[in-house]
């Protein structure tokens, strides 16, 4: 109230607000404990309500919803093991590509670039992570799938002859091109993260070993990556959870097929694809709650990778897991 | 060097030292190799990044003119058309998101400054893995809560019920990012102003968020460049309209809809609106992304002054 009252004439006008917001202190408690109460009630909202407009489905389809590969809206049967499949093959294709570049470029970033380069480099990937996925999508299917129809697909055909995994027709889009398109737009995240955690192994760990005369390289290899290991992992992890449930980019270069692929060039569907793609056109009841369902499933297996990586990368320090909530 | 023969420790220490000179050249080598394949990977990384950018600004601004801006979309094989009615209904959509996001978030974020106890620790763990879940299970969500019939619910696709997905996918950037900027602000000024015998909600409102306000600043913006940029949470709320709509009752088109609807058609016209409007939606949100932090920035400075 003592504020209240000395602070300058040209508040005056909002006097009645301010009165307003005057509040005693437990009514301010109460007021923000209601916010949080709030928020954790709309996630419970949130989890009981897709349980709840899904259970017909895995009530009806029972185990086979997750074991079965026919997805037939006409003869309404649902099961939703070639989607699963294909969020795995896509999740793996992205990782294997982005792991080993990531992580170079990590190491790049926080030990073997000019000073004068690190802070603009390292801006410019933060950035990039902030471009919609959208537009991967749309420079994936416009230009990277006939390019790799042209170029990349006959190459790695002529290395096996056309057997798997190259085989099959090359139409550009498909798996490979998922795959490609997902690793590109989770290299930001995973290299901005693992930089940050490379760049927090203590400095003088890191004199220790030069002084001992290690080459640079050894340092990197024996003292900077183990000791950031938990932390690099949790920034893969946390990579990987985006991959899984990334969905417009996806949906616009993987073709769209409900079958098993049986060649990289195979076109396919992940879990997040068929439910953008399937989800307005699903008028009968069994066929919307089966997208919900393998909604379900994508809450399911987002939330436990989310919560293994917060912890790994949490575990590492308290101050860079609060960076990486914001990533 | 008797007495150096008769120490084991000495003596080991030269055999390692030896080994250590004798291995000089060799491990050099492998280390610059070692460096080259970083660098090497930061190069084969920035490649496709930068190839995207290029693209998109080269075929974005070959479709930029003012009928683009100021246009309704024409049917496939009409050329010309515009996104008039997409910018209209991504600006309703985003403010009504962020409306509800901002006070709610920064007040979550107040919350959980002050307390460290079980519950909170819960509450900022949640935050963290709700950020990471798929836009598109929180659009199923938002679709549930606001388009599917049931009393309460609008019972029809609308620009709300984007705004409500879009907001969901903001809250926990802001939970988190006001959290930290925050618990940033020096407790003795809060202390200070509590001294004075200013209540609590006083000391929230004239001393620490004004002072955690850079921090606030970029929290913010960077939620609505996120939120902004998500297509999937509109695809079965928003839905996308050939019309004008200035009512987020209704339907309404939005940016990231148009790239996602145009660009998998096969009609040049409909592709070349996909480049402008994506060209339209990176500008944004670069200039969202930089600006947060140009503030951020700027704001610090003028603090320290």
């Amino acid at each position: 109230m003592v504020l209240a009252t000395t602070t300058s004439p040209r508040q005056g006008t909002s006097r009645g607000l301010r009165r307003l917001l005057e509040v005693p202190d437990g009514a301010y408690r109460g007021a923000l404990g209601v916010l949080a109460a709030l928020f954790a009630l709309l996630l419970i909202a949130f989890v009981t309500s897709l349980v709840i407009q899904s259970r017909s489905a895995f009530a009806h389809f029972g185990l086979s919803f997750l074991t079965g590969t026919k997805w037939d809206a006409v003869h309404t049967h649902f099961g939703a093991l070639t989607f699963i499949v294909g969020t795995l093959e896509t999740t793996l294709i992205a990782m294997f590509i982005a792991i080993p570049i990531g992580l170079g470029c990590a190491l790049a970033l926080a030990f073997a670039t000019p000073r004068r380069l690190r802070v603009p480099l390292g801006t410019a990937v933060e950035l990039l992570a902030a471009v919609p996925s959208v537009v991967y999508g749309l420079w994936g299917l416009l230009v990277l799938a006939p390019w790799m129809r042209i170029y990349v697909e006959p190459g790695l055909a002529h290395i096996t002859g056309g057997r798997f995994p190259f085989g099959g027709a090359q139409i550009g889009t498909g798996l490979l091109l998922a795959g490609v398109v997902l690793s590109i737009m989770v290299l930001p995240t995973l290299v901005a993260i693992s930089r940050d955690v490379l760049m927090a192994v203590p400095g003088t760990e890191i004199e220790g070993a030069f002084a001992l005369g290690a080459t640079r390289w050894q340092v990197m290899r024996k003292v900077v990556v183990p000791s950031a290991r938990t932390g690099v992992v949790g920034a893969t992890t946390l990579a990987t959870g985006r991959a899984l449930g990334e969905t417009i980019a996806v949906t616009m270069v993987i073709g769209n097929s409900p079958a098993f692929a049986h060649s990289l060039f195979s076109t396919s569907a992940t879990m997040a694809s068929v439910i953008a793609n399937e989800f307005t056109e699903a008028t009968e009841p069994y066929h919307l709650a089966s997208l919900i369902a393998v909604g379900v499933l994508l809450l399911v297996v987002s939330v436990l990778v989310n919560l293994a990586a917060r912890l790994a990368v949490r575990s590492v320090s308290r101050e860079r897991a609060i960076g990486v909530g914001i990533l | 060097m008797t007495v150096m023969a008769a120490d084991p420790i000495l003596a080991r220490r030269a055999e390692i030292q030896q080994i250590a000179q004798d291995t000089a050249r060799r491990r050099q080598l492998f280390s610059r190799f070692g460096m080259l394949v970083c660098r090497a990977c930061l190069v084969i990384a920035l490649i496709p990044l930068v190839a995207l950018l290029v693209y998109v600004v080269i075929r974005g601004a070959s479709a930029w003119n003012w009928a683009f801006f100021s246009h309704l979309p024409t049917p496939a094989g009409i050329p010309g058309g515009g996104i008039s009615n997409a910018i209209v209904g991504s600006v309703v959509i985003d403010v009504i998101a962020a409306a509800a996001a901002i006070p709610f978030g920064i007040g979550a974020g107040l919350f959980l400054s002050h307390s460290d106890g079980r519950i909170a620790s819960v509450l900022r763990l949640s935050a963290d893995v709700l950020s990471g879940v798929p836009s598109i299970v929180v659009a199923i969500f938002a679709y549930i809560v606001l388009v599917s019939r049931h009393p309460g619910s609008l019972g029809h696709f609308s620009g709300v019920a984007a705004s409500f997905a879009i907001g969901i996918i903001m809250l926990p950037i802001i939970i988190r990012a006001s959290e930290t900027a925050i618990r940033g602000v020096p407790q003795v000024l809060s202390e200070a102003a509590l001294a004075l015998g200013a209540r609590r909600a006083t000391v929230a409102r004239k001393v620490v968020l004004p002072t955690a306000l850079p921090g606030l600043i970029t929290a913010v913006l960077l939620a609505v460049a996120r939120g902004a940029g998500e297509t999937a949470p509109l695809l079965f709320t928003a839905i996308g309209s050939q019309f004008m709509a200035w009512s987020p009752l209704k339907p309404m088109n939005a940016i990231p809809l148009v790239i996602y609807q145009n660009g998998i058609q096969a009609y040049p016209d409909l592709v070349k609106i996909a480049w402008g409007s994506a060209l339209f939606l990176v500008v944004a949100v670069l200039i969202l992304s930089v600006g947060s932090r140009m503030v951020a920035t700027r704001l610090r400075r003028v603090r320290r002054d």
